[in-house]
């Protein structure tokens, strides 16, 4: 059973239930879908996105409680860091999920997921938000697919 | 919640005469540890375990009789062959078809559908006819037919559910009309287990001139089928999900339907004489089967058809109809589970929804437990747009599970509960 609570760790838990930055954001400049064909994750990020920087970041949809988690945190780490900031973050978060990080340095909040990477079919449902995020970091108008 | 469950165990359902540890021991995959916990398969709709002589009947085929079928005067040609059309009569005999030429070989229930869509959708279907569909099939059952209307500018109908998930008789009914050239149903849904009265929606529909396909992918492992009794003038399914090998299926047709039919595929095996200019097509079922076909994918169904027979189809059915019955009681004892689809009339299949977790999650927990179960949308996803679910999880029952892997899939789902609250 240790297995399973480092995959549903506390923050985890909580985060599934009282997710944060759960909204619409009204002023939002960039938007985009993601979905999880497999399990029917739906989640759309929202981006106010000023000199290169990222003001403000919310999300809504429905998942699992790893993707709303993750979705969760991902808007509270990420406020206020530069569009080049964010896609390392995002790199590193990957290699986090999929067990090639060396160490989880600078990842924050983020290294709850760390317990992901030993459950292979659930590191969809973690990347999902950050997929879609990168969409709109690109302005990629494309709903993304973690297929 | 622990006093509803004890409740529950009280429930007399009489275990009618199946000897479930004798059949466990056919099949070997059975007997396994999955995260230091014994397999609790419950997986069946997407797809079964495969007995013993199945898997013997293959590797006979490879060891000492593989060849190529319809071709060689050679020995091992003529062996391939006969166990090859030998499959074939089993295959009939297991629907009751009139004649074996009526069995055609498919790489399983979806491409039976999709030869039928082709072969005669094509020549049957005009621009603005209908053809006629529920709201409770596979994608496998929409979507051939959605490319078929896009192309030929015809219309897709699909005839309602109501909340328990069984079709509604009167609507369907209304549905059916001049325009409507074909009706593709489903025997037994995938995802909610209502099993449909597939003789009165024939019955129905030929009052009007409209011939039937029946997709049996989930019923073939459940029921006794009897395609003459039913008067399908199509029936598909799969060997997979009835104890044989992926890759193979059939396509029941009326022989008078299929011989007016044009061919599915060009190639070898289905074509009498070839010139430059013409080719004649071979007779049944062969028009149909071009190309060196999935010879031990027949071999390896028809053992376990056979193997089905030696159970006995009455003895499953009665066993499993107290196993659902079981299931679902132990499920819906427990606080906050949902269960999605409630048709009296069901099979196989317990599809649930829990209000502290999503399916996905109900998996991921149930499988460190040794449980797998299906999550998410069960490639119906209509359905879960008609019950409002993003998913849901799925326990599918065969002929080899047992009261104690239900109370292992209980005590599972109790733990999803512990873990979310």
């Amino acid at each position: 059973m240790s297995d399973l609570r480092d995959l549903y760790q506390e923050t985890i838990l909580d985060h599934n239930k009282r997710p944060r930055n759960f909204k619409k954001l009204e002023d939002a400049n960039r938007t985009a879908d993601g979905y999880n064909p497999l399990c029917g994750d739906k989640v759309k990020v929202y981006l106010r996105v000023e000199d290169g920087r990222v003001k403000d970041l919310s999300f809504e949809g429905s998942g699992c409680a790893i993707s709303k988690a993750s979705a969760s945190v991902m808007t509270e780490s990420l406020k206020g860091k530069t569009v080049e900031e964010v896609e390392a973050v995002f790199k590193r978060f990957r290699d986090l999920v999929t067990g090639k990080a060396g160490e989880a340095e600078d990842l924050g909040k983020l290294v709850v997921f760390s317990g992901v990477c030993e459950f292979p079919t659930r590191v969809k449902c973690a990347t999902l938000a950050w997929h879609a995020l990168s969409a709109a970091l690109q302005d990629d108008k494309q709903p993304v697919s973690t297929e | 919640m622990v006093k509803a469950l004890q409740e529950v165990k009280t429930v007399d359902f009489s275990r009618p005469e199946l000897d479930v540890a004798r059949i466990r021991r056919d099949f070997p995959i059975l007997h396994q540890r999955v995260h230091g916990k014994p397999l609790v398969y419950l997986d069946n709709a997407a797809t079964t375990q495969k007995p013993q002589a199945v898997i013997d009947a293959i590797t006979r085929y490879y060891t000492t009789d593989n060849a190529n079928v319809h071709r060689g005067v050679h020995t091992l040609s003529q062996r391939a062959t006969e166990a090859y059309e030998a499959a074939r009569v089993t295959a009939q005999h297991f629907l009751n078809a009139a004649e074996s030429c009526e069995i055609i070989f498919v790489r399983g229930a979806t491409e039976g559908i999709n030869l039928v869509a082709h072969s005669y959708g094509r020549d049957h279907v005009g621009a603005g006819d209908e053809i006629v569909i529920t709201a409770m099939e596979h994608h496998s059952n929409i979507v051939p037919w959605q490319m078929l209307c896009e192309e030929k500018g015809a219309r897709l109908r699909v005839a309602p559910i109501n909340d328990a998930g069984e079709l509604l008789l009167d609507q369907y009914e209304r549905l059916l009309n001049p325009k409507t050239k074909l009706v593709a149903v489903s025997h037994i849904s995938n995802a909610l287990g209502t099993i449909n009265p597939v003789r009165r929606l024939i019955e129905l529909a030929h009052a009007r001139g409209i011939p039937v396909l029946v997709d049996g992918a989930q019923a073939a492992p459940h029921l006794k089928i009897d395609v003459r009794a039913l008067d399908a003038d199509f029936y598909v399914f799969s060997s997979h999900k009835l104890f044989g090998p992926t890759g193979f299926g059939v396509l029941y047709g009326k022989r008078a339907l299929l011989e007016a039919m044009p061919p599915y595929q060009g190639g070898g095996d289905m074509i009498l004489a070839v010139t430059f200019e013409k080719t004649i097509y071979n007779a049944l079922p062969y028009k149909f089967e071009a190309g060196t076909p999935h010879i031990s994918g027949a071999i390896g169904m028809g053992a376990a058809i056979q193997y089905l027979a030696g159970v006995g189809l009455d003895a499953i059915m009665s066993y499993e109809a107290d196993l659902l019955a079981y299931a679902t009681a132990r499920l819906a004892a427990i606080p906050g589970v949902k269960i999605i689809g409630t048709a009296k009339e069901k099979a196989g299949v317990v599809s649930f929804v829990m209000d502290s977790a999503h399916a996905h999650d109900v998996g991921t927990i149930l499988d460190q437990e040794g449980i797998a179960i299906r999550t998410g949308h069960h490639c119906a996803m209509p359905i879960m747009e008609r019950f409002g679910v993003p998913s849901t999880a799925r326990a599918s029952l065969a002929f080899y599970n047992t009261r104690e892997e239900i109370d292992a899939l209980a005590k599972g789902v109790l733990k999803v509960r512990e873990v979310f609250g």
